[in-house]
């Protein structure tokens, strides 16, 4: 089989089993109170995660560059209640100019 | 984005809660179906691979690493990395997903960072309607992108030139501020972020993400021993 084949096949199956574990597992029940503690402070948790690893992740590096600028742009678009399409396109509007002139 | 005190949240409020990520996600859907070709993916793969991976960071650093020669295995355990975080993610989830076991599986596929996130409606809590409304509409975006990028190569140009890549972080950072108001939140925060930070430069891609569970799992053991 082509690599390409293996990758898409088992990546595939990998991925739609990694996604449907807990629901397909846990049949819709609620979780256990302690359980459910840790899900509360995981959202902001894995949020946080994501926002610090897309701004700042270069090739196994940390990197400030334009993509911080249109972050901050976005911070202090939400201070002052931006829709937030808006403060999406804030941020990807600053993030292209400061590429375009660096 | 709903609330809890708002109206009832469903598929069109997820769906709307989704638009500001359709054309950043649609754009980044052209352009891996660009590199698809190039990592030597016929149309039809690439195309399969965004309807049955839909994850965009696995599937570019895995179509990456076949592009640049480093083989299928190195493909596969990169991307299933990144996407491990899908079994947490997943669980958090889980209560909202009711009904038979191949409903529950389907729902689970409409899960990405982006559907999960804004289909939070308050207290760890999460909608099944409005991850079903957001979800499909960024999976639509992902797919019909992958298409036009495999056809017609990089007819956008390259996204990060347009700074749709701070598109992500710009949402992320909107669905978190109304999830700060308490001090476990923002310690939870400060730690997951650093520590997912920390990890960059040192662990493969996809564990720093996977981390941040670390600091929910302490923080509520140490609350829950107090309380």
């Amino acid at each position: 089989m082509a690599p390409g084949v293996i990758v898409v096949v088992f990546l595939g199956l990998a991925t739609m089993a990694l996604k449907a574990a807990g629901p397909v597992l846990l049949e819709g029940r609620p979780l256990p109170r302690p359980a459910t503690a840790v899900v509360v402070l995981m959202g902001p948790s894995l949020l946080a995660a994501l926002i610090a690893v897309s701004t700042f992740e270069g090739t196994r590096s940390l990197v400030v560059d334009a993509r911080a600028l249109g972050v901050l742009a976005a911070a202090v678009a939400l201070r002052f209640k931006v829709p937030s399409l808006l403060v999406v396109i804030i941020a990807a509007a600053v993030t292209a100019t400061a590429r375009a002139v660096s | 984005m709903s609330r809890p005190d708002g109206p009832s949240p469903n598929r069109s409020s997820g769906a709307r809660a989704a638009v500001p990520l359709a054309a950043p996600v649609f754009a980044f859907g052209v352009s891996f179906g660009a590199l698809a070709e190039s990592a030597g993916f016929n149309p039809f793969l690439a195309v399969a691979m965004s309807a049955t991976t839909f994850a965009g960071s696995a599937q570019f650093a895995a179509a990456s690493i076949l592009t640049a020669g480093g083989g299928a295995a190195a493909a596969l355990i990169a991307g299933i990395l990144l996407n491990a975080r899908y079994i947490p993610i997943g669980i958090s989830l889980a209560p909202a997903i009711a009904g038979p076991v191949w409903k529950r599986f389907l729902y689970a596929q409409l899960a990405v960072d982006e559907s999960w996130a804004v289909s939070h409606i308050g207290d760890g809590r999460y909608d099944k309607d409005l991850l079903f409304g957001a979800g499909l509409t960024l999976y639509l975006s992902w797919l019909i992108g992958t298409a036009l990028g495999v056809v017609a190569g990089g007819v956008l140009g390259d996204p990060e030139r347009l700074g749709l890549d701070a598109a992500f972080p710009a949402l992320f950072l909107v669905l978190l501020a109304p999830r700060l108001g308490d001090r476990e939140a923002r310690w939870t925060v400060l730690g997951g972020g650093l520590v997912a930070l920390a990890l960059v430069p040192l662990a493969p891609a996809g564990v720093p993400i996977l981390t941040a569970v670390i600091p929910p799992l302490l923080i509520a053991r140490f609350t829950w021993r107090r309380a």
